[in-house]
């Protein structure tokens, strides 16, 4: 007991419950969405549904992104600033006079450049993703607030706010059906891949990732130019949506969607987590918003639950383990093995 | 000469002394660049805004060196603030030294619940503070039902104090709550150097399973780190609440930002074991300074402080690195030479 390192129990724990993660989820979500028609007789409404994932839309796009960056054992803070530069750079063109199609297109690179600045400083000259992020949730920011100042800018053409506004198949909207696509493009390429495979063994180790012949580089620059350029996408649903942008839009964000991740059973130390999981933990954290603001439960309160929901999804599993191992009967042997 | 000078120094003064240089080269540029530069009140505007961050730049100085990171400061900022601000309205009475005593033992309890999930719930840091960071404010949010503290409601000697002057060199005026700030880092500082108890944040950062089995209480450690940030961030609080006056529930938002940057410039690795509260000092008086003359340098719009201020993080780190590696480099290529190696071995093979 007192020879096992910090890490080891935190891998021992969650090992011990990952077999059963996306079981537990499947029953906080079924205890959610009962509650949820107990409570509320309007909540299993068609346009409800919809309107659940219509308010996050933008976020559960870049909760699907992280979910590899956080398998590979990173973190990008900046996604939220990243979103918001997107979404200020559209505004910012499209006032200039720049056809909407044109400027989508800018942004999306926009937002891939933001992701290779990440990717060269994290995957090349190897500074923490914690702190490279960090500085960029700030810079892309900063960089947001100098393209738009304090200024709010709508105006966008008709068929931008349509788009984000109304349904684009039937009544889902486009940003509900990208989601969609992405969570099968990104789960099969996480799941099913040789690069999904190869994101899981950098996240357990990329020294021994790089000794088997892993390009780790390679890997960790598309990981974070994909997520760039995922957020951009989401930023410009964000600004479509709300048919005016301000330097402060999607400010925050990052919190949520990470919590989305980690909820999902993604380790943060990385190696660990799947798709299906992430997907559970989307809509546990939507019905329960959904569920909360039904019941006239203020957004500060329903950031908190979400707080308190985050912290017992590790802490539990760990109390839960110390229970096991000062429990004599089922005493397991722990040897520390070296690095 | 270079050399031996670089072999005599640690890398840690190296790298204060790396800072205090680029520090002096950024007040060179913007008292070239900004009229009446050297103004008692450029400094004093300087000086105030970085006692506010400086103790919660400490506290998170003394996390991160125990390898963790304490997202919930800005959040702890606020509450203080908050609290102690409707409690002075309500007490009129109250002394400074108990309203001190107050603010920093508020903070430690929030400290030390930070303390508790991180390492006796084995919580990740990040998580851990993330979540705080969140359910805090929310706290506060509620608590304050859309109230603002307001600066009539407050006792006298607190509206007073940001303007308390301890004693003037000149022209230049050193405000009390400065010094309170650089006190609060001469303690850390010192203790960091010298007490035993508090060096073993360095073990613990710089190789938990080691500090471990030298018999080292990890957890004890990591939990005194994180109320030690509390009380800090409650000193923050508090001088925030005399700085401002007027607070509301967005007190001290995105303070979490700025006391890692200025840890970060500051030098303190963020993998944790190493770093110098002189360090932070510097990181947080270059980051306010860049901050402060930003907003005056007519050149840049003032929207560009925050791009600014994260190419500068950065850099910072970017530095870091490639000196410790050259460092690494400049070691191991001495040890090579056979001049370099001890006598004995020399002899002995």
């Amino acid at each position: 007991m007192m020879l096992k390192s910090e890490t080891q129990s935190w891998k021992t724990a969650t090992f011990f419950f990952f077999k059963s993660w996306e079981g537990l989820l499947v029953i906080i979500l079924a205890i959610i969405l009962s509650a949820n028609m107990f409570l509320v007789p309007q909540f299993l409404t068609l346009q409800n549904q919809i309107n659940l994932f219509q308010l996050s839309n933008e976020k559960i796009i870049v909760a699907l992104a992280m979910t590899f960056i956080i398998i590979s054992a990173e973190i990008d803070l900046s996604v939220a600033s990243v979103m918001g530069l997107s979404a200020c750079a559209f505004a910012y063109l499209v006032q200039g006079g720049m056809p909407a199609g044109v400027a989508i297109v800018i942004c999306l690179f926009v937002g891939a450049a933001a992701g290779a600045i990440n990717a060269f400083w994290i995957a090349y000259i190897g500074i923490p993703s914690l702190v490279v992020t960090l500085a960029m949730l700030i810079g892309f920011r900063g960089l947001a607030r100098v393209l738009l100042e304090d200024k709010g800018i709508g105006n966008f053409p008709e068929w931008v706010n349509a788009l984000g506004r109304d349904g684009f198949i039937g009544p889902f909207p486009l940003a509900f059906i990208v989601f969609v696509i992405l969570l099968i493009i990104f789960g099969i390429t996480l799941h099913r891949t040789g690069f999904g495979r190869q994101v899981y063994v950098i996240g357990n180790n990329a020294d021994v990732a790089r000794y088997s012949g892993v390009n780790v580089v390679r890997i960790r620059s598309i990981l974070f130019i994909m997520s760039g350029t995922v957020s951009a996408l989401a930023g410009l649903f964000y600004a479509a949506r709300l048919a005016s942008v301000r330097g402060d839009a999607a400010n925050g964000f990052e919190l949520d969607i990470i919590t989305m991740v980690l909820l999902g059973g993604v380790s943060i130390f990385g190696g660990k987590g799947s798709m299906l999981g992430v997907l559970l933990s989307i809509l546990i954290v939507l019905n329960l918003r959904n569920g909360m603001a039904l019941e006239n439960i203020t957004g500060h309160i329903q950031t908190a639950v979400i707080g308190i929901l985050l912290i017992s999804s590790v802490l539990i599993p760990n109390l839960i383990e110390n229970l096991r191992i000062s429990n004599p009967t089922k005493k397991k042997t722990i040897s520390v093995s070296g690095e | 000469m270079m050399m031996i000078l670089l072999r005599r120094l640690h890398p840690q003064t190296l790298r204060v002394l790396a800072l205090a240089l680029v520090l002096v080269l950024v007040i060179l540029f913007f008292s070239s660049q900004i009229d009446n530069y050297f103004s008692p009140r450029m400094l004093n505007r300087i000086a105030t805004s970085a006692a506010v961050i400086l103790p919660i730049a400490i506290g998170q100085a003394l996390v991160v060196i125990t390898r963790n990171v304490d997202l919930s400061v800005g959040s702890l900022v606020g509450i203080v603030a908050y609290l102690i601000g409707d409690f002075l309205g309500k007490h009129q009475g109250l002394d400074p030294f108990s309203t001190l005593v107050l603010a920093l033992s508020l903070g430690g309890i929030c400290g030390a619940i930070n303390g508790t999930l991180v390492a006796y719930g084995r919580v990740p840091s990040i998580i851990a503070t993330l979540g705080t960071l969140a359910l805090f404010r929310t706290f506060l949010v509620e608590y304050s039902g859309a109230r603002t503290i307001t600066t009539e409601s407050l006792p006298p000697w607190i509206v007073e104090f940001p303007q308390a002057v301890l004693f003037s060199i000149g022209n230049f005026e050193v405000r009390a709550m400065v010094v309170i700030a650089l006190v609060a880092a001469l303690i850390f500082g010192l203790a960091l150097s010298k007490l035993r108890l508090v060096r073993k944040l360095y073990a613990v950062g710089s190789n938990p399973d080691a500090a471990v089995m030298s018999g080292i209480n990890s957890k004890r450690v990591v939990f005194m780190a994180f109320v030690l940030s509390g009380v800090l961030a409650g000193l923050s609080g508090l001088i925030f609440l005399a700085k401002f006056g007027n607070i509301t529930v967005v007190a001290g938002l995105g303070f979490e930002l700025k006391s890692i940057a200025a840890v970060v410039v500051g030098g303190v690795n963020i993998f944790g074991g190493s770093g110098t509260i002189l360090g932070v000092l510097f990181g947080t008086i270059l980051v306010d300074t860049i901050d402060n003359s930003l907003t005056r340098w007519a050149v840049v719009s003032e929207f560009w402080r925050d791009a600014l201020l994260g190419m500068l993080i950065l850099t910072a780190v970017a530095a870091d690195t490639f000196m410790a590696r050259s460092f690494v480099r400049m070691k191991r290529k001495n040890a090579l030479k056979p001049k370099t190696l001890p006598p004995e071995i020399r002899n002995g093979k």
